[in-house]
């Protein structure tokens, strides 16, 4: 019985010829990611009293939720983390010019084919877009990483999914992932790993299959892979990131899954997930009118250029609502720039849009652009879940960027087939 | 760990996510006994304060799914809470929650006939859950998660392993 892709990473890495579903492997992580809650790690590693971390060069730490901060305890925070970052000698610190973690370790090239990263955030999922093994854990097991360079990871099942045909326009890879969820519901991926497959996802750009594999984790998943190919390939060489090709893996033809998934891209409209469960996912033509005070484009979901120039593209020369705020936060400073560049973000503001700087921003209701009780908003983040925005009597539904910027203009959620 | 764990239960439903555990507005908080100020928070206001030292949660399915933060198991764990059991976890809060100490227990029997603040009994040793409407089994933890449990969480695990010079 041959192998599928986690099976293969985690096996090498635990110096094993094979490995199965449910066993427990002992491995150590390429790279090991942190933001904001490195405050945290740092607290559980001093406990331990070792002089040392277990590799200055595999630590990642960029900060992002809560940047530039809000309080004086968030900027004790960074404070700490800074000087820590200085004692150790931490060689990848992104302070907080730079953006969104996950968007910053695909940049800056710590997410590579075959190779396993650990973060703590459960969004780590992301990076499975170009073939990497990359999954969530809490602080206190990286501060054990920090320690020894170890951690345990269970060997996951695996559900295949292939995905075949064109999408109709106004229809994006938000889209597609929402209506996964919908149908294989919030615990359907739990513990797995995901694979993509089919023409669909071989014609998508990098940052569509970032928005797949990061929001994978709204199903539960471990990780969530997609072989690494010419698009990936093309991805690391236009942006000047090394690689090793000779690392990648790809599932053997007998590999074993435990759950399989076909899906019709060209049958799908545009999704909405409603509040307060990422399942709970609609045809935006079976949507009853519904008014949004806010509209939110950003997050690691959907805050890349592509997501700005579609929103860009529909928000030019038009006004967003007078009843609407248009809040953009960037995913990083390279997006920023870019889209600078382009003339996106100078269309976004003449059309009405507040645009932030680079971070997490309201997405988990730790930063700027808050909800009020009773407010509705649009947004292409990941997580709708009651009081996820700021108030806990506030609603948030999830949908693409044509959306979001669609639904600007309207006041309302819109069905972006419209303005496309 | 205690062999068994006897105790008042907390009942809630399917898919309890952290941000109704542990809003994100509570993150840059770093005391444990503030953490547990807000436990609960997004369920409802002041919840923490209805949580007695010793209680049992007792959940549906996919119980603390969303974010990897670790403040929803310290919480938990600062109010003295003495065990979960769910019908499932997801895979970080699991991971998260034995991390922290919190006895933990994947029970897919029809648990959701257990009732708000009824007293349970847990043994770990025969794997059974006595409550009033019936007794439940559940199956043990791999060795593994039982030694981290066993040492009182991860901070505990590791120094001993460092110390042993593993």
């Amino acid at each position: 019985m041959g192998m599928t892709m986690a099976e293969k990473i985690l096996a090498g890495k635990a110096g094993l010829d094979k490995v199965v579903p449910g066993q427990i492997v002992t491995v150590e992580p390429d790279f090991a990611m942190s933001h904001d809650n490195a405050g945290l790690v740092i607290k559980q590693f001093k406990q331990f009293g070792l002089p040392n971390v277990w590799a200055k060069d595999k630590i990642v730490i960029p900060l992002d939720h809560r940047t530039p901060a809000e309080s004086v305890e968030s900027a004790n925070i960074h404070k700490e983390i800074r000087e820590f970052v200085k004692a150790q000698n931490i060689t990848h610190f992104y302070d907080i010019i730079e953006g969104i973690c996950h968007q910053v370790m695909v940049e800056k090239g710590h997410a590579r084919p075959g190779e396993l990263v650990v973060g703590t955030d459960s969004h780590t999922t992301t990076y499975g877009a170009v073939g990497c093994l990359s999954t969530g854990i809490g602080a206190t097991e990286m501060a054990a990483i920090w320690a020894t360079g170890k951690i345990w990871l269970r060997v996951p099942e695996t559900l295949k999914i292939t995905v075949k045909g064109k999408f109709k326009k106004g229809v994006y890879a938000k889209d597609l992932i929402l209506h996964i969820i919908g149908r294989l519901t919030v615990e359907g991926a739990n513990y797995k790993s995901v694979e993509f497959y089919g023409d669909t996802i071989e014609r998508m750009s990098v940052s569509e299959r970032m928005t797949l594999s990061n929001l994978s984790m709204e199903m539960g998943a471990k990780c969530a892979l997609i072989p690494f190919d010419s698009v990936s390939e093309d991805y690391f060489k236009a942006s000047g990131l090394p690689f090793d090709k000779s690392k990648a893996v790809y599932s053997d033809p007998d590999a074993s899954y435990e759950q399989t998934l076909d899906i019709d891209a060209s049958a799908l409209e545009p999704q909405v997930a409603c509040p307060h469960n990422v399942d709970n996912v609609k045809n935006i033509s079976a949507m009853p009118e519904t008014i949004v005070h806010q509209a939110l484009l950003g997050s690691c979901t959907n805050g890349r250029l592509d997501d700005i120039e579609i929103a860009a593209s529909i928000l030019k020369g038009k006004k967003v609502s007078k009843n609407v705020r248009l809040l953009v936060f960037p995913a990083s400073r390279t997006v920023l720039l870019q889209a600078i560049e382009k003339g996106y973000i100078t269309e976004l503001i003449q059309a009405g849009a507040v645009v932030m700087n680079p971070g997490c921003g309201p997405c988990l209701g730790a930063h700027a652009g808050l909800l009020a009780d009773g407010e509705r908003v649009i947004s292409s983040s990941n997580r709708n879940f009651k009081g996820r925005m700021g108030s806990a009597a506030a609603e948030v539904y999830l949908g693409s960027p044509a959306m979001v910027a669609a639904s600007a203009i309207t006041g309302k959620i819109t069905d972006p087939r419209e303005f496309v | 760990m205690e062999n068994i764990i006897k105790g008042r239960v907390l009942k809630f439903g399917d898919n309890i996510d952290t941000d109704i555990i542990y809003p994100g507005g509570y993150l840059k908080e770093r005391d444990p006994k503030k953490m547990a100020e807000y436990a609960f928070e997004g369920h409802e206001k002041g919840f923490s304060k209805k949580i007695q030292p010793g209680d049992i949660i007792v959940a549906g399915k996919n119980f603390g799914c969303g974010s990897s933060r670790e403040q929803a198991a310290t919480c938990l764990k600062a109010l003295g809470i003495a065990a979960i059991v769910a019908k499932s976890f997801s895979r970080i809060y699991f991971r998260n929650a034995i991390n922290q100490g919190i006895a933990i227990i994947t029970c897919a029997e029809e648990i959701e006939k257990i009732e708000n603040h009824e007293n349970i009994e847990i043994n770990f040793e025969t794997g059974k859950i006595k409550a009033k409407a019936g007794v439940y089994g559940f199956p043990p933890l791999p060795e593994h998660m039982l030694s981290i449990l066993k040492d009182g969480g991860l901070i505990e695990h590791i120094k001993k392993e460092l110390s042993a010079g593993k």
